[in-house]
């Protein structure tokens, strides 16, 4: 029930756009079209929940302080916390490489599909963030797992729906300095205001 | 000496100023007409979650000039050498090893900054714009050049950043780097005189919303217009 509550938080309430905004580069860039969206917001959620328990289990046994007792105790008093920016980025850009050979191997349809967006996931915020939320918040890997689940959907949620309205606006006369952009910035925030009636909600 | 190098030394240009007009350019024109936030839409991601008021975003700011500037500078150095399949993964490392070098500088000095910036420091790594510069530039391009183009994207980044906090301080919590503004309004114009702050400011709604104002009133200006 903890774990069930802590998903749907990290989805609607946490959300990484909405909260955060992470990822906010990819989720102007690609919700144009409804269909890539729903690609990029698959890979987000795959990369997502893959590589947050995995660099729960580095931080854990490796990077935390103390966290190297298990190998020598002597090693009990080393801290190696400030490694952690490059060592989970390197496990993303490794991840990310890992994913999209098996997917490639095993799935072709899905390759396909996904194809593009891999390689670009491994320098979106959302990913990168997540693994340091999970760092900051003291998750177990049960809860990390699903909060990189959750996190991910909640991504995914948000670009398709920016890409659902972008495609209806197409048909509608924005003022030239609003084009794009402009135009996309104040969705989100309306899109925010929606969500944030979420913020009441007590899980 | 081999005739390469030789033919080097003869062809010789004689160098250029240090700071001459092209390299002018470098640095001016991304503070307004190629601007990395309004016009090219980068580096919005961590960007947005601190300007809630000015100090933690001056901070932010610095941060970043330091972070581009550094990286555009090794990367430079180091163009010639990189293979271009590995590339990503050495630009990660470089920018990863300069952002850890801020948070840790932060820790010790301002930890109190460290503590409210939290994550946001960290993401720095994954700002288009660093990423941007680096291969957009820093990858044909020499050391000095490299430097001042990545000076001048960060200053582009620094001063939309640091309006959308300005607004959303003033708005939001009434004052102005800490200082309280609306209060000493108030307390000019006696007691029954209030000014209210808008919490939509404060919350993450408000920077979609001041950001895509500024977006338009900048676009106005330079009449761009995306298509």
């Amino acid at each position: 029930m903890e774990l069930f509550s802590l998903g749907i938080r990290s989805i609607f309430i946490d959300n990484m756009i909405f909260a955060y905004f992470l990822g906010m580069c990819s989720f102007l860039a690609v919700s144009k079209k409804v269909s890539t969206a729903i690609g990029l917001g698959a890979a987000v959620i795959f990369v997502l929940t893959v590589t947050v328990p995995v660099n729960w289990l580095l931080n854990e046994y490796v990077l935390k302080e103390g966290a190297l007792s298990w190998a020598m105790a002597d090693l009990a008093s080393v801290d190696l916390s400030f490694l952690r920016f490059i060592m989970f980025i390197a496990i993303i850009a490794a991840m990310v490489q890992l994913v999209e050979m098996v997917v490639e191997k095993f799935a072709p349809a899905l390759y396909g599909a996904l194809g593009i967006f891999l390689p670009l996931i491994a320098v979106n915020c959302a990913i990168l963030g997540g693994s340091l939320f999970m760092a900051q918040r003291d998750y177990t890997l049960a809860e990390a797992s699903v909060y990189g689940f959750g996190s991910g959907t909640g991504f995914c949620l948000a670009i398709v729906a920016l890409a659902a309205i972008r495609e209806k606006l197409k048909y509608s006369n924005v003022p030239n300095g609003l084009k794009g952009l402009g135009i996309t910035m104040l969705l989100t925030g309306l899109m925010g205001i929606a969500f944030m009636s979420f913020m009441g909600i007590d899980l | 000496m081999s005739a390469e190098t030789l033919e080097k030394a003869i062809e010789k240009k004689p160098a250029e100023a240090l700071l001459s007009k092209r390299r002018k350019k470098l640095v001016t024109d991304p503070l307004v007409d190629e601007n990395p936030i309004t016009i090219q839409v980068l580096g919005i991601c961590s960007a947005l979650a601190v300007t809630t008021q000015m100090k933690p975003t001056l901070v932010m700011a610095i941060s970043v000039i330091f972070v581009v500037a550094m990286s555009n500078f090794v990367i430079s150095i180091m163009r010639n050498t990189i293979p271009s399949r590995v590339r990503i993964i050495v630009q990660l490392a470089v920018v990863a090893t300069l952002v850890t070098l801020v948070s840790e500088v932060l820790k010790a000095f301002a930890y109190d900054m460290y503590k409210e910036l939290s994550v946001f420091v960290g993401l720095i790594i994954t700002n288009c714009i660093v990423m941007g510069r680096l291969e957009a530039f820093a990858l044909g391009n020499k050391p000095y050049d490299s430097v001042l183009d990545g000076l001048g994207s960060a200053l582009g980044y620094s001063w939309i950043i640091l309006t959308v906090a300005f607004f959303r301080e003033l708005w939001g919590s009434g004052s102005v780097f800490g200082i309280p503004v609306f209060d000493t309004i108030s307390g000019i114009f006696g007691p029954d005189f209030k000014l209210a702050t808008n919490g939509l400011m404060v919350s993450p709604v408000g920077a979609f919303i001041i950001l895509g104002l500024i977006i338009w009133v900048q676009r106005t200006k330079t009449g761009y217009v995306e298509h």
